[in-house]
Parts: structure tokens; C-alpha cells; sequence
């Protein structure tokens, strides 16, 4: 019994701990995000990164989220003669919630795992320690570039899938479910408010923070050999998708209301 | 010699190293003179790599001093390192060449970051640098994983030097490689520290390039220096363990534990 407790006493110790080099890790890499030197060229080929070539995920995933959410909404609307809100309900759901949702553990998938693997490859092959000893702090030149595109990349990228999403529900709208497309679209923009958009918009910046901040982490501090940065790739990406998802509820219900 | 000389560049004492609870080091000590070119010899995992990042601060120390131009090291925070860093010139035992980057921007990496240079200078320079490695001149603009292991050290070799740092690190640069392109690479250290008169600690497994390369020899066993002195003397250390390796016999108080243990006690 006693040894039980200790073991929980044990566990919480060490959660609280890594919680703790996690903060300060985040704190290090933001103060070498705002101190020069930049590193444009960095930023730049992470933006691309980030950004550009997960275009096609994100797209498709949430273009059939889009389409897939109109059918089920029209579904249930129909029930009670309300079928005139689905432009409405698509539109809300993916701005406020699929939209930056499904892209952050979409990119949390395909970024946080890439970071993981590169930086924890660079830490196990000493480059590293190289960069270190030519008077580069790996800080700035890796993690700060990953922490501020991410952050600024994935917001873009969800106004990107907001767009399509809808459009999907417009076309399942219009051509499945026989709507009129110029009711459809007024029904779109009638109910919609900008602090839906910028609600979905602050999620997404979170997010991409959280993803860039876990990958860089979990590779910087990979173990050594193969099997390190393995465990790094995923670690980085099961703990960027919970919190992601916590922090989905975190920030709706701090903008609740 | 001059005076400046009189204190030696780098110094180490009763340097301490754990890791989890398992003394890597427990009383390093060591100095090398300015111009000196020393070689750290010693069976494999018996901590040398871990002595030469203690000594550029890429680990922490558990105990100890280090004093680099009578500066000392140990507990200085990043930024106070920062000048005495721009001092050193360091190959890693695996390389550590920069995947992203092609080989003219990774030998010229540090200027380049500096701003010292614009990018045409730093590719001629690079240029140099290669040919003077041996390198033929299409290989500055391939990736290190496009490069045979020789080639990788070679382009190292060229990083730790292209800012004509004052101390050369070298952890052995020459494993893994034929002959021949051993003798170059011990060539071009020992051109790199009589030309830039640079200091350098070598770590080598490899006697035949210890012969060639070392001014003093240093032995790490069990985390102490059982033995340092002059290259020419390393025959006559009188040491088992010393003579063991530099025969590289199979039997002898370095494969046998019992012996160590007995030499202990006796000392
Ligand atoms: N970051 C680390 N964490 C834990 N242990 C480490 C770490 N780095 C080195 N060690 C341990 O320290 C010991 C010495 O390692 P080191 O790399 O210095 O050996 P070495 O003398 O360079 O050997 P080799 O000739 O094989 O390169 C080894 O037992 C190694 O397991
Ligand atoms: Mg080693």
C-alpha cells in the first residue's frame, strides 16, 4: 500500500518535472525568437514547410469534412424541418471547430513527427554540439525558426481550409442535396460573425505553437541511437495531439460566451 | 618561447564526470601548452570524447576546473563562453557534418553565420580549403550523405579549421579510414598546427598516427590519467597498462580485470 502511494507520489514528481523543463525549454526558445540574430533563411524553409506542403492534407481533409458535415446536418435538420440551417451549421462548425481542429492534428502528424526525427537526428549525430561550438545557438538557429513559423503558418493555412471546407458543404449543398446556390451562399454569410473566424483563427496559432514547441522538444532532447529519435517522433506526436485537443477546450471556453 | 607562454593554454584539473550516478571521469587533470600537440589515448568508452566536451562546455562538468588562457570555464553561462568558443575548432568522432547544408556552406559554416564573408568569398575559400583536403572541387556543392566516410572527416577536418581557430580538437580522425588517407588527414593536422600554430588535443586509437602527430601522449584509465609524457617516451612509461596498449596486446592488465585490481593495491 505504502508502496503504492509512493509510486504515485514518484510519478507526479516526474510529470511535474518534465512539465517544468518543458516551460523552461518554451521560455529559452521564445526569448531566442525575439533576440537577433534571425535566422531568415530558417524561417523561411520551415514556412514553406509548414505551410505550403500541407496545403494538400489539410485541403482534403477538411473539403470532405465540409461535404460529409452538410449530410449529417441535413440529416438531422430534416427531422424537424429545419434543413435551411445546413450553410449555417457548416459554416459554424468548420470555422469555429473542424477547421483548425482537424488541420492541427493533421499537421501535428506530418510536421511534429519531421521536426522530431530531424532535430533528434541532429542531437544523436552531435551536429547539434557542432552547431554549439561554432558559435550558433542551437536555440535560435532551430527551435526559434520552427516556434514562429508554426505559429504563424497554421492560421493561414486554416483560413485556407475554412474555405474549402465550406466550399465543400456548398457543393454537396447545391448539387446532392438541391439547394439553391444563391440562397445557399447567403445562408453562409448571414449568421456568420468575424470573431467566429478569429476564434478559429487564435486556435490555429495555438496550435501550431504547440506542435513546433513538441516536435522541437522532443527531438533536442531525444535519446541516444535510432531508438531515441523513434521515441522522440512519437512522443512528439501523441503529446502535440492531446494538447492540442485540450487546448481546444481551453481557449473556446475562455472566448465562451 | 614568450612569456604568454609561461601559463599553459589549456589546463585541467581534477576533472569529475558523472552521468546517472556512473563516474565517466573521476580526476582528469592535464595542460597543454601553446603550440603543443598532445593525443589522449585510451580503450574505448574510458571517457575521452566526454574529456573534450567537458572542455568545450557541450557537457557540464560534475567537478573540476577548466582554464582555457588562465579563463576558467566551468560554470560560466553561455554568453561568458561565447568568446573563448570562437577560440576552438572541433571534429566530432561521427562526423557531425550538416545534412541540409551543401560541403562549401558547411566548411565555411561559422563565417558565414558571422557575416565575415560574403557568400561568393566563402565558396572560393571553401573551394580552397577542399583541394588542399584532397577534395575534388564538384564535391563543395554536394550533401554530406552524398560523401564516402573519408571524404565526411575530410570536410570536418576542413570546418574546424576554416576560422583558423587557436585550439584543434580532434576526436579521432582517422578511424575508419585506409591508410593512406590516414597519413593525409595526420598530414594536414600537423600542417594545420605547425601553419596556424595552433594548439590541438587529438583523441586516437590509431598508434601509428599517435607516432606521427603527438608532441605528448596522455593516457586515460578508469577515469584518471595513468600516464602522460613525451611521445618518444611512451615505450618506456614503465606502465602496464600503457604498454599494453601501445602493443596492442589481447593479454594484459587492461583486458584482465583481476590485474588492474591488483596493480591497485599495490600502488
Ligand atoms: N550523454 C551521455 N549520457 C550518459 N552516458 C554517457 C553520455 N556520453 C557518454 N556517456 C558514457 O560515458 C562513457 C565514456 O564515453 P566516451 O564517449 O567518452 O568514450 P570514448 O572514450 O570516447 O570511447 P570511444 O573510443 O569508443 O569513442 C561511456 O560509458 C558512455 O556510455
Ligand atoms: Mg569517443
Amino acid at each position: 500500500m505504502l508502496n503504492f502511494i509512493a509510486n504515485i507520489g514518484k510519478a507526479s514528481l516526474n510529470f511535474l518535472a518534465s512539465i517544468g523543463r518543458l516551460t523552461l525549454f518554451a521560455a529559452a526558445a521564445i526569448r531566442w525568437t525575439i533576440f537577433p540574430p534571425y535566422y531568415g533563411k530558417q524561417l523561411l524553409r520551415q514556412m514553406l514547410d509548414i505551410g505550403f506542403y500541407s496545403l494538400p492534407v489539410v485541403g482534403l481533409t477538411t473539403l470532405f469534412s465540409g461535404m460529409v458535415l452538410a449530410l449529417q446536418s441535413y440529416t438531422g435538420f430534416a427531422r424537424f424541418s429545419a434543413e435551411d440551417t445546413v450553410a449555417t451549421v457548416v459554416v459554424l462548425s468548420v470555422t469555429r471547430e473542424l477547421g483548425p481542429v482537424l488541420a492541427g492534428l493533421m499537421v501535428a502528424g506530418r510536421i511534429g513527427a519531421s521536426m522530431a526525427a530531424e532535430i533528434g537526428t541532429m542531437r544523436v549525430t552531435d551536429q547539434i554540439d557542432a552547431l554549439d561550438t561554432l558559435s550558433t545557438r542551437p536555440m535560435q538557429y532551430l527551435v526559434a525558426p520552427r516556434l514562429l513559423a508554426g505559429t504563424l503558418c497554421l492560421p493561414i493555412l486554416v483560413l485556407i481550409g475554412d474555405i474549402i471546407g465550406v466550399l465543400g458543404g456548398y457543393l454537396v449543398g447545391v448539387y446532392q442535396l438541391g439547394f439553391n446556390p444563391g440562397v445557399y451562399l447567403s445562408r453562409t454569410m448571414e449568421f456568420l460573425e468575424i470573431s467566429d473566424v478569429t476564434l478559429g483563427l487564435i486556435k490555429a496559432a495555438v496550435f501550431g505553437f504547440l506542435i513546433a514547441l513538441m516536435g522541437c522538444y522532443h527531438g533536442y532532447n531525444s535519446g541516444r541511437g535510432a531508438e531515441g529519435v523513434g521515441h522522440a517522433t512519437t512522443n512528439a506526436v501523441v503529446s502535440s495531439s492531446i494538447l492540442i485537443l485540450i487546448s481546444n477546450y481551453l481557449v473556446t471556453a475562455l472566448f465562451f460566451g | 618561447m614568450n612569456a604568454k607562454n609561461a601559463s599553459p593554454k589549456i589546463s585541467i584539473e581534477k576533472l569529475v564526470k558523472e552521468f546517472d550516478g556512473k563516474t565517466v571521469l573521476k580526476d582528469i587533470s592535464l595542460s597543454v601548452d601553446a603550440g603543443q600537440s598532445l593525443c589522449i589515448i585510451g580503450t574505448s568508452g574510458c571517457g575521452k570524447s566526454v574529456t573534450l566536451k567537458c572542455l568545450l562546455g557541450l557537457i557540464t562538468p560534475s567537478g573540476g576546473s577548466i582554464k582555457v588562457d588562465g579563463l576558467e570555464m566551468v560554470g560560466q553561462t553561455r554568453s561568458q563562453r561565447e568568446a573563448t568558443l570562437k577560440k576552438f575548432g572541433m571534429t566530432f568522432q561521427f562526423g557531425a557534418l550538416f545534412d541540409s547544408l551543401p560541403i562549401w556552406q558547411n566548411i565555411m559554416f561559422r563565417p558565414l553565420q558571422q557575416g565575415d564573408v560574403t557568400r561568393q568569398a566563402a565558396r572560393e575559400e571553401a573551394l580552397h580549403i577542399a583541394t588542399q583536403l584532397g577534395l575534388r572541387a564538384d564535391v563543395i556543392d554536394q550533401f554530406p550523405a552524398e560523401l564516402s566516410g573519408g571524404m565526411q572527416k575530410r570536410v570536418a577536418l576542413g570546418r574546424a579549421i576554416a576560422d583558423k581557430p587557436e585550439i584543434l580538437l580532434f576526436d579521432e580522425p582517422t578511424s575508419g579510414l585506409d591508410p593512406i588517407t590516414g597519413g593525409v588527414i595526420d598530414n594536414l593536422i600537423l600542417d594545420a598546427v605547425k601553419r596556424l600554430g595552433a594548439t590541438a588535443l587529438t583523441i586516437s586509437h590509431d598508434m601509428a598516427s599517435v607516432r606521427r602527430i603527438a608532441d605528448v601522449v596522455a593516457m586515460i584509465h578508469e577515469g584518471r590519467i595513468i600516464w602522460c609524457g613525451p611521445a618518444s617516451k611512451m615505450h618506456e612509461s614503465g606502465i602496464p597498462e600503457v604498454d599494453q596498449f601501445v602493443h596492442g596486446h589481447p593479454e594484459g592488465p587492461l583486458t584482465n580485470k583481476k590485474t588492474v585490481t591488483q596493480q591497485k593495491a599495490q600502488a
